[in-house]
């Protein structure tokens, strides 16, 4: 059998730790190959070396049965391979096809010629379904176009070995069907993937076969077919993982949050939120279901302090919030784990020691009469590393060079480790392992049931009925339903989500 | 592993500036001059005469102030391009501090010009942090800007106000004066003074500044991240204008050490002093650190001094040194090439 791609034994060493330890990967021609393996296993890294972005200190390289040298990306390229990165590589204010073409733009007179661009890029993005405006700028546009822009950028540099990292993180489940239908048709055409996902159902949806890695190391390889979720977990993280989250029956108190007639706008001048009521009481989780682009993130802004209200209140506590400025309303008993860890959540060239403190850096013990007490912000970092498991070689470690998933836990242990009276918590598990994903969720009800109040923001229905007491479905920047979760189906919740009248029994 | 990365950390400038004396060598060489011997009485000299180590360090006072300048600033993610401006209005308020207050003991009067030197530069860096905050205006459009205000505001008061024969202001009050007759005759008569102690507890009060203290906490995380920064409830637009402040008023402290120290006066100007803009070069080489401003400083000073000799001896012209400099900074802009070539070397090193 010849393999498209195999790698061998491949080692490579970041400072204070081994990131890939003897790593085989061996992909056939016209596969979906997944590669799975905890946060901070070493996936990326792995990736990065195949697309020559990272040198291996070991181990070689087979592209369709030749030994490479993969120096730098450029050679990827050649050798016919792409990568669609976890962090997004476009230039914001160009065009989409001037990403696409970026580098290797057709010319005429040594001029661009963005028509003829634009033309190609059309053709490619109809032959595999892959909708975007050539014209659109790379801010305008959702993340799941942008995503269709990075896929594109390989395929017009005709590549025919596509390696995905993590590309359904970012998505909504709809992005995600669109998604797993274009890798269909790729490898239809003769394409082979690379599909890097904690999502263990898309795993066994698409993906022929599946590398397991846990620490660096390699665990092996299996036929999808001849195995399940639960074994694929457990040998990735060394244990069993539990798919459901225990909890017991919530006991909520009196209000936290109050929100009445809230009109937010969104960036581009539109009322997102449109006269919504909203309360969250402690002891409960409420859970915000609804498609994206419905005013969850403007909502959460305004609550946040990041965004001003138009109109309408926002009490805390009893206290009115509506429009302070993130400091009170933080110091008024809030916490926020934000949508987009990379612009809010961390300071990236902030060691992560640094970034535990983000919130509480200006209280003691962190200092005193301004004077930063190092010793005593990496003591809580070090503490809070143990606790939540983030895997970093130290504390000094800048945030940048830790995986997405283990910058995630970062966040969530800095977030609940403060025990706020109310937690927003906007798609908190996204990028996380299964393994990660359950002790989140545990410690999110851990801290409801410390009697806080958790307001938890998420696209993925499971997490939504597995984890809230309440459900509240918005809808055109309306609350339009509080459902409970024992009571209503996830067909019923998706009905409700594009804006049906409910017709199930009301909760309380 | 620290020992590695500080090598790894150092390894640019170091390479930048061998580079930077190798290509200016060849020039030399391809221009009929003996490079060998123009460098050799560059650096024996400003390593071992009294009297060009001193102007070095002389020379060193004003560069370090004004890296720092830049530096602080960048930290917050702002190009002050003002320094020279903020310097200029800076050595106005010193020496004019100098003239006018009289019969205080010298551990008054100099703090007090200082500080006057510090809050000109201050308010000529306020202006365009300002602007920035509360308006978005490109900060090194209003620092250029407010250079030539400085400018041909300076010399208008000189002008109007405070003339000297000689185009220039009268000699401020000894009280005020920095400089040392005990300093001048260690070294043979240069015009070392003791400013040069002033400028090393401004690069550590900026070290402190920026790494012990909440406020330095809130302004690299500004320069960093402001969206991460306005989320962790920092006052993006009060930190812009903050590292403004700060950066003018070490800028204003580089005009003291010219007032105050070298001059004694100040003259009208008929064109910008480059003390400023030296400070871009120093900032850039010293990798906006402290202690990297005061080694690119006490280089960039050595190189000027010791070109005076160069051209003594080997009659090399001193803008030769000038391109030498401006080589070096290339270089370490292009630090990309230095990394790419030290990945090179690496490589064969260790197969
Ligand atoms: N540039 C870097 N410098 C230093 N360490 C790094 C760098 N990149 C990755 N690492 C470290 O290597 C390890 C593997 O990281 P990698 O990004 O490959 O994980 P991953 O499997 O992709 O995880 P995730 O699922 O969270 O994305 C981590 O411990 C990380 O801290
Ligand atoms: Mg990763």
């Amino acid at each position: 059998m010849e393999y498209v791609i195999e790698m061998r034994d491949i080692r490579k060493e970041f400072p204070g730790i081994v990131a890939n330890d003897n790593i085989t990967l061996q992909v056939q021609k016209g596969e979906i190959h997944a590669l799975l393996g905890e946060n901070g296993a070493g996936k990326s890294t792995l990736m990065n070396v195949l697309f020559g972005l990272y040198q291996p200190e070991k181990g070689e390289i087979r592209v369709r049965g030749k030994k490479v040298e993969i120096t730098d990306p450029n050679i990827a390229n050649k050798l016919g391979i792409g990568m669609v990165h976890q962090h997004f590589m476009l230039v914001e204010n160009f065009t989409v096809t001037e990403n696409i073409v970026l580098g290797q733009e057709p010319r005429r007179r040594a001029q661009v010629d963005i028509k003829s661009a634009a033309k190609k890029v059309e053709e490619i993005s109809r032959q595999y379904g892959l909708r975007v405006d050539p014209y659109a700028r790379i801010e305008d546009i959702s993340v799941g176009m942008q995503q269709r822009v990075e896929i594109l950028k390989t395929l017009y540099r005709g590549a025919d070995i596509l390696i995905f990292d993590e590309p359904t993180a970012v998505l909504t489940p709809q992005e995600i069907k669109e998604l797993i239908q274009i890798m269909k048709r790729l490898i239809a055409e003769g394409k082979s993937i690379i599909l890097i996902t904690h999502k263990l159902k898309e795993i066994m949806e698409v993906c022929h076969r599946c590398t397991v890695i846990r620490r660096g190391k390699g665990i092996g390889t299996v036929d999808v077919a001849d195995t399940n979720r639960e074994e694929l977990a457990s040998m990735m993280v060394g244990r069993d993982v539990s798919f459901t989250t225990k909890k017991e029956k919530g006991n909520p108190q009196q209000e936290v949050l109050e929100i009445k007639n809230l009109v937010v706008k969104d960036s581009r001048g539109i009322p997102a939120v449109k006269g919504l009521d909203l309360t969250v009481r402690f002891g409960e989780i409420i859970g915000i279901a609804g498609v994206d682009g419905n005013g969850q993130t403007e909502l959460i802004e305004a609550i946040t302090g990041l965004r001003n209200a138009e109109s309408g209140e926002i009490h805390l506590n009893g206290k009115e919030i509506t429009n302070l400025k993130p400091r009170k309303v933080t110091e008024s008993g809030l916490g926020h784990i934000p949508q987009d860890r990379h612009k809010h959540g961390l300071v990236l060239d902030f060691s992560i020691g640094e970034n535990m403190v983000l919130q509480t850096y200006y209280q003691e013990p962190y200092s005193k009469y301004k004077q930063i007490k190092a010793p005593e912000i990496f003591k809580k970092a070090n503490q809070l590393i143990d606790q939540f498991d983030v895997r970093t070689p130290s504390v000094h470690t800048e945030a940048r060079a830790l995986s997405g998933g283990n910058q995630q836990k970062a966040i969530i242990a800095r977030e609940v480790d403060r025990s706020p009276d109310l937690l927003i918590a906007a798609q908190p598990t996204r990028g996380l392992d299964v393994g990660a994903i359950e002790f989140i969720h545990s410690k999110l009800i851990e801290e409801r049931d410390a009697n806080k109040a958790i307001l938890l923001l998420s696209f993925e229905l499971d997490e939504i009925m597995n984890v809230s007491d309440r459900i509240a479905v918005i809808y055109e920047g309306k609350i339009i339903a509080i459902v409970n979760p024992k009571e209503v189906t996830e067909q019923d919740l998706g009905l409700l989500m594009a804006g049906s009248k409910r017709t199930g029994k009301e909760e309380n | 592993m620290r020992l590695q990365q500080i090598l790894f950390k150092l390894s640019v400038p170091v390479i930048a500036v061998a580079l930077g004396l190798l290509v200016g060598g060849i020039i030399m060489m391809s221009s009929g001059y003996d490079a060998f011997y123009a460098y050799s009485s560059l650096f024996s000299v400003i390593f071992t005469d009294p009297y060009y180590i001193g102007e070095t360090v002389r020379q060193m006072s004003p560069l370090i102030m004004s890296g720092l300048a830049v530096a602080f600033a960048f930290r917050t993610g702002l190009f002050n391009i003002g320094v020279e401006g903020q310097l200029l209005v800076g050595w106005l308020a010193s020496v004019y501090m100098g003239i006018t207050v009289e019969g205080v003991p010298a551990f008054i009067h100099v703090p007090l010009a200082i500080l006057a030197a510090a809050a000109a530069g201050a308010l000529w860096g306020v202006v365009p942090g300002y602007l920035k905050a509360r308006f978005r205006v490109h900060e090194v459009i209003t620092t250029i800007m407010m250079n030539y205000i400085a400018l041909h505001v300076t010399n208008s008061i000189i002008r109007n106000h405070m003339l000297a024969p000689g185009e220039r202001t009268e000699d401020i009050q000894s009280s005020a004066s920095l400089s040392s007759l005990f300093l001048q005759e260690i070294t043979d008569y240069s015009r070392l003074h003791y400013g040069i102690i002033v400028a090393i507890l401004a690069a550590v009060l900026m070290w402190y500044l920026l790494w012990k203290t909440t406020t330095g906490y809130e302004l690299r995380a500004v320069g960093f991240n402001q969206h991460a920064s306005n989320y962790a409830g920092i006052n993006v637009s009060k930190n812009i204008i903050l590292s403004m402040c700060i950066s003018g008023g070490f800028a204003g402290v580089a005009g003291a050490m010219e007032g105050l120290g070298t001059y004694q006066y100040m003259t009208i100007n008929a064109a910008f002093s480059g003390v400023g803009f030296d400070g871009i070069a120093v900032a850039l080489l010293g990798a906006n650190s402290a202690i990297g401003i005061i080694l690119a400083a006490g280089l960039f000073g050595g190189l000027k001094i010791g070109a005076l000799n160069m051209q003594a001896m080997a009659q090399v012209p001193p803008e030769l040194i000038t391109i030498v400099i401006a080589l070096i900074i290339f270089f370490v802009a292009s630090s990309y090439l230095v990394h790419w070539l030290r990945n090179r070397i690496n490589k064969r090193g260790k197969i």
